[in-house]
């Protein structure tokens, strides 16, 4: 049912080619690509873009078409990898929150309000220059900063679903509290979950990009697509497609990893079939 | 009146415990870094490790973690919030230097977003459906994932380097001695227009929402019934309540007007708060960061509680309890 209602939205469905067609070419990239995405060729510094390379090639003469195959491996892997920790965490933290309530559920709230009030940029930016690029430091961080939209929804089923009376005839029944939060309680979160986390890899993919970008993120030769944006900042007065390119495969994978999540939220979620517009915080 | 008083002191008070934990979770931080403040002075050769000593002692860090936290806390309250590791200025007249920067940037953006984003957000709500709302339904879309370092860089190279309209950078032409006008709203213009951008969606997007849900009430059709114009109704009552919540949003907005004014700011050379935050960060100059993350976390604090007292405010059904 709820696959049929994504089935019609059509730009949610041609998103998943866009996205699945960006994970593939990742994927294979060295099948694809004739090119060493690392390997520097001073003899083609600077080369427009033409038949042998589509994309151009950057001030080390390295085929940007081949580069961007590459980091969009790094892109998407990291995307996933930081949602999952995250959903982990935001899960996690939910639940006892809400199921236990009482100063649990205080003190992990605050926690939340606290982790709210720090503009995320600057501890990004703190957290990556204190702790180093590496691929593993930067999923790290970004799943420790990205877990409390999730913790709140969670929370929120948990407190609207908790005192319902086939919890309370599960609990009568001798249910031990793990079996009626996995069991009873958290299939309820579902669907807010799936959104959140759909929408978090866009907003994991742009984090990491912007942390690339001012030189924190995953560190050169390993080409990223924030990376090679950086570099674009000084080769752009001579070589604008340095720029151009990567820039567009990342807002390719946002915008259509966003429109996926608005076409889930619209299946999963039925009643407020107006509300798609509203949230996105 | 007497009401939203002791409603707004009751939410101050509650946030003092907030602001601690901002302060402590902030000093806990800088305290973690690996090495120690002193690391960049251990790899100096001509710093003996007696020296580090020395310096350990003079600033304090010998102390136990609690001891060193108060005192430090305890300056801030006074107005002495150290100076910095790298200009040995002192960091709250850095901020006080910065900031004005940063706010009319910000500044600039908040009102450009809602001079274009009210009135499309009306118009597509009015005309829910048509091509003209889902021209712009997919428009607020494509805004939204754009990333604004790389619209920053695709407007440097259309208008700047191609195009020579607009300057590439800075806050005024390099060697101006005297206010110009004209010279800073030229410089405005590529700046405003990247934050402008994701704002403008995320408003429209907000607006559009909420004016279908207010359209839907019963009290519009009782003005329609009184033979109001379709324009006053729209106008003087959809509008009015449905801008409630753009309020809070607004309000919630500030963290993240900071965060895009980071990237912004570094592309365009925008001498803010950003700035100052990312070349006090790459150079580990602890007291300008601390200084800073409060001075941030405060200012969100503070704006959570001016939209909860202001929704309270505009929406009677709210009660100040």
């Amino acid at each position: 049912m709820a696959f049929d209602r994504f089935r019609q939205h059509r730009v949610a469905v041609a998103s998943v080619w866009v996205l699945a067609f960006l994970a593939v070419t990742a994927a294979a990239a060295p099948l694809l690509s004739p090119y060493d995405p690392e390997r520097t060729n001073l003899l083609l510094i600077f080369e427009a873009p033409s038949w042998s390379h589509p994309m151009g090639t950057d001030s080390l003469g390295r085929d940007l078409a081949t580069r961007i195959l590459f980091g969009g491996r790094v892109s998407l892997a990291l995307g996933i990898l930081v949602v999952s920790l995250a959903l982990t965490i935001g899960v996690s933290v939910g639940a006892v929150a809400g199921y236990y309530g009482r100063a649990a559920d205080a003190v992990l709230m605050r926690i939340v309000d606290m982790m709210y009030s720090f503009p995320r940029l600057f501890l990004l930016i703190l957290f990556a220059v204190l702790f180093g690029g590496k691929l593993i430091t930067v999923v790290v961080v970004l799943g420790i900063l990205s877990w409390m939209t999730t913790a709140r929804l969670v929370r929120a089923t948990f407190l609207s679903v908790k005192h319902r009376e086939y919890v309370e005839a599960a609990r009568a029944l001798g249910a031990r509290d793990r079996e009626i939060v996995i069991r009873h309680i958290l299939p309820n979160s579902v669907a807010p979950i799936i959104v959140a986390g759909t929408l978090g890899v866009a907003g994991a993919i742009l984090a990491e990009s912007t942390l690339s970008f001012l030189g924190l993120g995953v560190q050169p030769p390993t080409p990223t697509w924030g990376n090679m944006l950086k570099d674009a900042q000084s080769d752009m007065s001579v070589a604008p497609w340095t720029a151009v390119f990567p820039g567009f495969a990342i807002f390719l994978a946002i915008v259509s990893i966003n429109f996926i999540g608005d076409g889930l939220r619209d299946a999963l979620d039925p009643r407020h079939p107006t509300k798609r517009s509203v949230d996105h915080g | 009146m007497h009401r939203v008083t002791s409603y707004v002191l009751r939410r101050l008070v509650g946030a003092v415990p907030l602001l601690l934990g901002i302060s402590v979770i902030s000093f806990a931080i800088l305290k973690a870094v690996p090495g120690g403040p002193l690391a960049a002075y251990e790899a100096n050769p001509n710093i003996t490790p007696e020296d580090i000593v020395r310096l350990e002692r003079a600033f304090g860090l010998d102390q136990p973690f609690h001891v060193q936290y108060l005192t430090w806390f305890g300056r801030l309250l006074g107005g002495d919030w150290g100076h910095s590791y790298a200009s040995s200025q002192p960091v709250l007249a850095m901020i006080g230097e910065r900031l004005p920067n940063t706010l009319t940037l910000m500044g600039t953006v908040y009102v450009v977003t809602l001079l274009i984003a009210i009135p499309i957000g009306v118009a597509t709500a009015t005309r829910q459906y048509s091509r003209f709302d889902h021209l712009v339904t997919g428009g607020t879309f494509l805004a939204y994932s754009m990333p604004p370092f790389w619209l920053g860089l695709l407007l440097i190279i259309l208008f700047g380097l191609q195009l020579r309209w607009l300057p590439l950078g800075g806050m005024t032409v390099p060697g101006a001695t005297s206010f110009d006008l004209v010279d800073r709203l030229r410089h405005l213009v590529l700046p405003v227009t990247t934050l402008a951008l994701f704002g403008t969606a995320h408003y429209v997007r907000y607006l559009r929402a909420s004016m279908l849900e207010t359209i839907g009430q019963d009290y519009l059709r009782t003005a329609r019934a009184k033979g109001l114009g379709e324009r006053i109704v729209i106008l003087r009552h959809a509008l009015r309540n449905a801008s409630i919540p753009l309020v809070t949003v607004a309000a919630l907005d500030l963290p993240e007007l900071f965060v895009g004014a980071l990237v912004t700011e570094q592309i365009f050379g925008w001498p803010g708060m950003g700035r100052l935050f990312w070349d006090a960060a790459t150079r580990a100059d602890y007291p300008v960061l601390m200084g800073i993350l409060v001075v941030s976390a405060t200012l969100v604090v503070l704006a959570n509680l001016a939209a909860d007292v202001l929704y309270a405010y505009l929406d009677p059904r709210i009660r100040f309890a």
